[in-house]
């Protein structure tokens, strides 16, 4: 059963009751949540994402609820509460929906250390997938969805999730959010993306989120080998520049990228070679997104 | 879930799975699912990992929980070897000088490869060092790189003049504090072991530089903190930590008769009562009746004692995450007011808990509007 078989009724009540269980790639995660706008948003979001039957073991227990201070009549508020504690404080009650997938990245860069994880986008074509490890503002959120509007596959726009055993990439397909300007490059970019309602004030200026195309949720199940590796760099006016990079250097830049290489140990140190040896690698500078994504779609035919 | 079985259910299935790992190999999703964020809420997860996976029936077990369990190991594992290297890092700082470094708690378990390692998390290393060499070493580790955590004028006044150690350290490129102690209880409480006999009596490690506390001051050490220093919130974990040292001493000829001896010659007998009452009530520790009932004149009056049961149940005993208990977080309150009760005379409290108070509105007006809460 997939969430949008679910009746609307059925789902409010059971948000604000036990909670509904959505899988994720390999996670299972359990939603509650006593904000009434957030049921649409979710439904609409992940309409297509599998539910799992009671009982299960989930890996997250997510509870989205009104705090309870007087506030609450003025400025309506929602807090995050992940397994019965409030890691964060309140947001807004209108950016409930960009605080639970938020929330939901942080759980996982907090827990899944049976992965090395990367900070990075990864889609996938032909049956290898290609990273694009960045920090904030380098343009990895609108090359990711750009790539999935021209038919690369969705792993995820925020965790490259390598397999510790065997150096596979899992895949944890979820909405990706643009940021300011970048909603505006991918509506010109791909018009028949479905990009959701804009956020704005959040803490990362304004957000929307693109959803995540029905296919790659199919898929979420199968994993895939690493093949590229590409650092972006957006860079206002710049022009395209694909650069290979050595080893040591991409190996340097991956494991500062990472959320847990260091907690990983011998077994970070492993894995972040293997990453290196197997991928191709690159540091791609650019500003004009069709150029960037047309080199890219070559590498992947090359 | 939201029956009141499933309320109760939560309150269940850690000690359960404590008491009896064999259990959990029968246990179905719910139980599962329950039990492994309760036993993460107490940093137990990594113990229970550990645990399964020494019997060899990990495969036995659903795949989800698997991959709970080697997350976990992931976590303690290197948080356990952040340890090594700080001590590591404090041999290295004090080469040359002959300050004996006796290991406490986490980092002794951890160096001795004792049972209470297994799966154990720990964010400091507590040591301890004769009184005397207290500023020479402190020094050391400052002129060394090492920085004080707490700047706060005041709380510094407050480790430097009553307590039982020094304000914490940390190195700035790295994340573990190290706690220096001089003894093992706070110098205001009415409890005065002799750190002497302490020193005296600890053994080498195989490397002759650290020590650790003989078998029974390491368990009074561990009673000491758990029953008169903390604030006994969340701190299952550290019953643990006794039960299993009880296990694995109580192996010893003679160990018991000496850990009485030695806790009334110290002082000390009021927690080791409370140790082995809680250790055997709640997670079923093996303990003598012989040396349970020679603590006896370390019980409190009956009125106390049943008041004391009822606070260490409600505190001790986790919670069901989705339906916290009101019971509990009075209790937490009421042992929170003892644990200061204990740690100093009424004229000295006080004081001490009004400037805390108006610290701790002063910093949170200070961090209001951050995003992080502090998460632990």
């Amino acid at each position: 059963m997939i969430l949008a078989e679910l009746p609307d009724d059925d789902l409010s009540q059971r948000l604000s009751g036990t909670g509904i269980l959505v899988q994720t790639g390999p996670f299972i995660v359990r939603i509650r949540s006593g904000i009434d706008d957030f049921a649409p948003l979710l439904k609409r979001f992940y309409a297509h994402f599998p539910m799992v039957a009671e009982p299960a073991i989930a890996d997250f227990h997510i509870h989205l609820k009104q705090p309870r201070s007087i506030r609450r009549w003025w400025h309506p508020q929602a807090l995050f509460m992940l397994d019965g504690q409030s890691p964060f404080l309140p947001y807004p009650r209108s950016h409930t929906f960009p605080l639970f997938e938020w929330g939901l990245n942080w759980g996982i860069a907090m827990q899944a250390h049976q992965y090395l994880m990367l900070h990075s986008a990864a889609v996938e074509r032909a049956g290898k997938v290609m990273l694009l490890p960045a920090w904030p503002g380098c343009g990895k959120s609108t090359l990711c969805a750009a790539l999935v509007s021209r038919g690369w596959r969705l792993f995820s726009d925020e965790f490259g999730l390598v397999r510790i055993d065997d150096g596979q990439l899992v895949p944890l397909p979820r909405p990706t959010p643009l940021k300011n300007k970048s909603i505006d490059v991918i509506r010109d970019f791909a018009p028949n993306v479905e990009i959701g309602p804009a956020f704005h004030g959040t803490r990362k200026g304004t957000v929307a989120h693109v959803r995540t195309p029905d296919a790659s949720v199919a898929q979420a199940h199968v994993l895939a080998p690493p093949g590229w590796l590409v650092f972006p760099r957006y860079r206002a006016g710049a022009p395209l520049r694909l650069k290979p990079i050595e080893m040591p250097q991409a190996f340097l830049k991956l494991a500062n990228n990472s959320f847990n290489y260091k907690l990983l140990g011998l077994q970070g140190f492993q894995a972040v070679t293997r990453l290196v040896r197997h991928c191709d690698r690159y540091i791609l500078s650019y500003s004009n997104l069709d150029e960037a994504i047309d080199r890219l779609n070559q590498l992947a035919e090359a | 879930m939201a029956n009141r079985q499933s309320r109760n259910q939560g309150t269940e299935v850690l000690l359960m799975a404590l008491r009896e790992p064999g259990r959990m190999k029968g246990f179905g999703p719910d139980e599962w699912d329950l039990l492994l964020r309760i036993a993460r809420q107490t940093r137990l997860l990594g113990r229970l990992a550990v645990i399964m996976d020494e019997s060899g029936e990990v495969e036995q077990l659903p795949v989800s929980v698997q991959q709970q369990f080697t997350a976990a190991q992931v976590f303690v594992t290197h948080y356990q070897r952040t340890a090594r290297w700080e001590i590591n890092r404090i041999l290295a700082a004090l080469e040359g000088s002959d300050v004996p470094l006796v290991l406490l708690k986490g980092s002794a378990y951890i160096l001795a490869g004792l049972p209470p390692s297994r799966g154990r998390r720990l964010s400091d290393v507590d040591l301890l060092v004769p009184r005397e060499l207290l500023e020479n070493f402190e020094q050391t580790l400052l002129a060394s790189g090492w920085e004080a955590v707490k700047l706060e004028e005041y709380d510094q006044h407050y480790y430097r003049t009553w307590m039982h150690e020094l304000p914490p350290l940390r190195h700035p490129e790295r994340l573990m504090e190290v706690d220096i102690h001089h003894t093992i209880s706070p110098l205001t409480s009415r409890l005065r072991p002799d750190p002497e006999k302490l020193l005296a009596d600890s053994i080498p490690l195989a490397d002759s530089r650290l020590r650790i506390l003989q078998p029974v001051d390491m368990v009074l050490h561990s009673a000491v903190h758990l029953f008169h220093d903390g604030e006994l919130a969340n701190s299952l974990r550290d019953l643990v930590d006794l039960t299993d040292l009880f296990q694995h001493f109580g192996q010893n000829t003679g160990f018991w008769q000496e850990l009485v001896d030695r806790a009334r010659s110290q002082g000390l007998l009021r927690p080791l009562f409370y140790s082995m009452r809680y250790a055997s009530r709640l997670l079923a520790a093996d303990i003598p009746d012989s040396a349970m009932n020679a603590t006896a004149d370390g019980a409190p009056s009956g009125p106390v004692l049943r008041l004391m049961d009822n606070l260490i149940e409600a505190v001790m005993i986790p919670e069901h995450p989705d339906f916290p208990r009101r019971r509990r977080a009075v209790a937490q309150w009421l042992l929170y007011v003892r644990s200061h009760w204990l740690r100093m005379p009424p004229g000295k409290l006080l004081p001490h808990l009004v400037r805390k108070q108006i610290m701790r509105w002063k910093h949170r007006q200070a961090t209001a509007g951050t995003l992080l809460q502090g998460n632990r």
